[in-house]
């Protein structure tokens, strides 16, 4: 236990408006952290100690201290991936973060069990009394323990298992252990071998057989510490034939040292699974966003991912779906944004590995002022299969002269039997568009904000509902600041 | 009652000389027609009344009730009432007509007034009824793979909807067949009140069967030469451009 308080070195609330917008929620009150005192610090810097540290604390069985020391060493081992990669990985002080903080609470149950500071956040973040009512079923991290984790009863009636990692490996090795690590091996990439060091949070989820669950099961997630690391780990298993949707949303007040986030989410579709693992992803633009994401679709499963970054100083992310089953499915639906001082280094990868599989990529990249978006590619089909199909498309939207798109699809497919369509675009947003619409009415910087949600708006239909509006909101802050 | 008055007016494109001194004025109410060989200066005259960039005003002034509109940005011009129907209305892929509609009238609105949807789709609904429009329409992307003459009765319907004090029509003809342009000037007809002035650009006196002006003007080299009533585009058509440049034009 550490007498370290985060509050202490926490700079005063930024009251800005526009430049941090919060995403899920009222966008004017994301510029803040709360007080919270923290029962458990494993201090700044990366050692073994912090990781036994942090097993520690969570009283992790044996062999997931083995599995996190492992870990440690390969994350050690490997280099910064900069030989393809951007150089500015090299600016993230691994000394400098801090791998574990919790206020030490158990995940809660109920509302009225949620400490009340916490509920005042969500106050401060603006969800509406009846989405608070929604959130009963959401599992919101704050910092590394989930403060406020209940299953809705309708899902647990259907036994579907929705708790954090911690509980997930302590309650249900049985369910979660021969997955866990399995879809994306801890070495992978350096990132993972981190996460895999110092994970703590996110959701374990598993769906049984044939059970469908109607509402998507929900995740916020708020970084609230200066040069805090956020690690959750992911992993939803849905059994045969069973169908689940997942939405993680993030915010994350503003701080002006940069922060890491690195996530690893596994998802598991066994045969006939469908899962749907939705991403809104706004952290402020200070932070470091290295996450993997991969998941397996076995016979006739889907696995589809909609990804959606909109903040974050650097992004690299690219979904993935190994088609290991006979007719799998796999899909990403990416739309990415990068204003001034953004990098967005999205993609996605699809490894056909069975006969008659498809997959299908659609990314959309807006680039404003001096923002960046890179779009890597994957798609693999050995000559040994047959019938399989990929369909890959990429947009990139330039809005001024200094915005940068880069391309780069690795598509390999072999055999005479499998088929693959690539299509790839650049437009800009024309002048006279601008003064079309100018001359309706509508400032410069609606014009442009309307211009860019009509390029992605066949994506964002994709979306529920309430994701949908939210990214239309975002998505109009984020170009009204990029005229004039 | 308001009044759009064009003093002296000239326009550049780069160092070029468009519009070389036009003066014009229209009430509320009227029908004003200028008419004139391509290359003439009629778009330029539309467009630099709208505020287009590319445009230079050199001199003169244009102003709207009395209040030069030379200082405003396009957008402040439009909500001052001033809307101009493209020659080529731009494509938006992806922003369907209702909303852009919608996102162009609360623009209009006061800081903090929120549109009132229903009466809104009320409103846009029984638009579309007078200009016969199907409801379907309303859905699609803005210009995006519409015909020439869809593109035109988007240019109407917005017209209807935004209820502009003046109405620049920049050869709303063009590229219309004979059954497109009837419909296209029933809907400019059926718009037709005291409440609105309209400046119709045209090449042919074909349009001004359809939408009878009550003013003529015939422009040359980026100028008036002539106006008169109705009878004028009849004299004209009958006559043609030759007939405006041997006659009409100072030598």
């Amino acid at each position: 236990m550490s007498d370290v308080t985060a509050t202490e070195s926490l700079p005063a609330p930024i009251a800005d408006t526009v430049d941090n917008p919060v995403s899920g929620i009222d966008q004017t009150a994301g510029n803040f952290s709360y007080k919270m005192d923290y029962e458990f610090d494993a201090g700044t810097g990366l050692s073994e100690k912090t990781v036994r540290y942090i097993s520690s604390v969570k009283k992790e069985a044996p062999w997931i201290l083995e599995f996190r020391l492992n870990a440690l060493k390969q994350f050690l081992a490997k280099p910064m991936p900069t030989h393809w990669a951007t150089k500015d990985l090299e600016n993230i002080n691994f000394d400098k973060i801090r791998y574990y903080l919790s206020s030490g609470q158990k995940p809660k149950r109920t509302w009225e069990e949620v400490p009340d500071d916490i509920k005042k956040t969500f106050e401060r973040l603006g969800v509406p009394e009846h989405e608070r009512k929604f959130l009963a079923g959401v599992e919101a991290q704050f910092d590394s323990e989930a403060a406020y984790s209940n299953i809705k009863d309708i899902v647990s009636k259907q036994g579907v298992i929705f708790v954090n990692s911690t509980e997930g490996l302590r309650e249900h090795p049985e369910l979660f252990r021969k997955f866990f690590g399995k879809v994306i091996p801890t070495g992978d990439n350096k990132f993972s071998a981190l996460n895999s060091a110092v994970f703590s949070g996110g959701s374990f989820i598993y769906v049984p057989k044939g059970v469908k669950v109607a509402q998507p099961l929900q995740a916020y997630f708020r970084i609230n510490a200066e040069n805090f690391g956020q690690f959750e780990r992911t992993l939803i298993i849905a059994d045969e034939g069973a169908e689940v949707t997942y939405m993680e949303g993030c915010t994350a007040p503003k701080f002006s040292t940069s922060t890491l986030h690195s996530a690893v989410v596994e998802l598991v579709a066994l045969k006939g699974a469908k899962i749907q693992y939705i991403t809104v992803q706004n952290w402020s633009a200070n932070v470091f966003n290295l996450v993997t994401k991969r998941g397996v679709a076995e016979e006739d499963a889907e696995v589809r991912w909609i990804d959606c970054n909109i903040g974050s100083r650097l992004t690299m992310k690219y979904p993935g779906v190994v088609l290991r089953g006979k007719r799998a499915r796999g899909e990403v639906l990416s739309i990415a944004l990068a204003n001034d001082g953004q990098h967005q280094d999205t993609g996605a990868k699809m490894i056909h590995a069975a006969d008659d599989t498809t997959s299908n990529i659609i990314a959309k990249s807006i680039s404003v002022g001096e923002g960046r978006s890179t779009y890597r590619g994957l798609v693999h089909i050995p000559k040994t299969l047959a019938n399989c199909r990929n369909n890959t498309e990429c947009d990139a939207l330039l809005i001024n002269e200094h915005s940068r798109t880069d391309t780069y699809p690795a598509i390999s497919v072999r055999g005479r039997k499998n088929s693959v369509q690539h299509e790839a675009s650049v437009s800009k947003v024309s002048a006279e568009q601008i003064f079309y619409m100018m001359q309706r009415g509508l400032s410069e910087g609606e014009a442009m904000s309307l211009a860019v949600n009509g390029f992605v708006n066949d994506l964002v239909k994709e979306f529920p509902m309430e994701y949908s509006v939210e990214l239309k909101r975002l998505i109009e802050l984020q170009m009204e600041g990029s005229v004039g | 009652m308001s009044q759009l008055e064009i003093k002296d007016l000239h326009v550049s494109i780069g160092e070029k000389p468009i519009v070389k001194g036009l003066t014009l004025t229209v009430r509320s109410g009227e029908v004003h027609a200028i008419m004139g060989p391509n290359g003439t200066g009629k778009s330029t005259l539309a467009k630099a009344v709208a505020g287009h960039p590319s445009y230079t005003i050199t001199s003169g002034d244009v102003l709207l009730d009395g209040k030069s509109v030379l200082p405003m940005q396009p957008d402040e011009r439009a909500r001052a009432g001033l809307f101009l129907a493209f020659q080529y209305p731009s494509e938006i892929p992806g922003v369907s007509i209702a909303n852009f509609l919608r996102a162009a009238i609360q623009a209009r609105l006061g800081e903090g007034e929120e549109l009132d949807a229903t009466g809104y789709y009320k409103r846009l609904y029984s638009k579309m009824d007078l200009l016969q429009i199907d409801r379907k329409f309303t859905s699609r992307a803005i210009n995006d793979g519409f015909s020439g003459g869809e593109k035109k009765r988007c240019e109407i319907l917005q017209m209807a909807m935004l209820e502009p004090k003046f109405a620049l029509m920049d050869e709303t003809d063009s590229g219309l067949d004979i059954d497109a342009l009837r419909i296209v000037a029933d809907g400019v007809n059926a718009l037709r009140s005291t409440n609105l002035g309209v400046l119709m650009i045209t090449h042919y006196q074909r349009l001004l069967g359809y939408i009878v002006p009550d003013h003529v003007h015939v422009m040359w080299d980026g100028r008036i030469v002539k106006s008169g009533d109705k009878s004028l585009a009849l004299e004209l058509e009958a006559k043609g451009y030759d007939w405006v440049k041997n006659e009409l034009v100072p030598a």
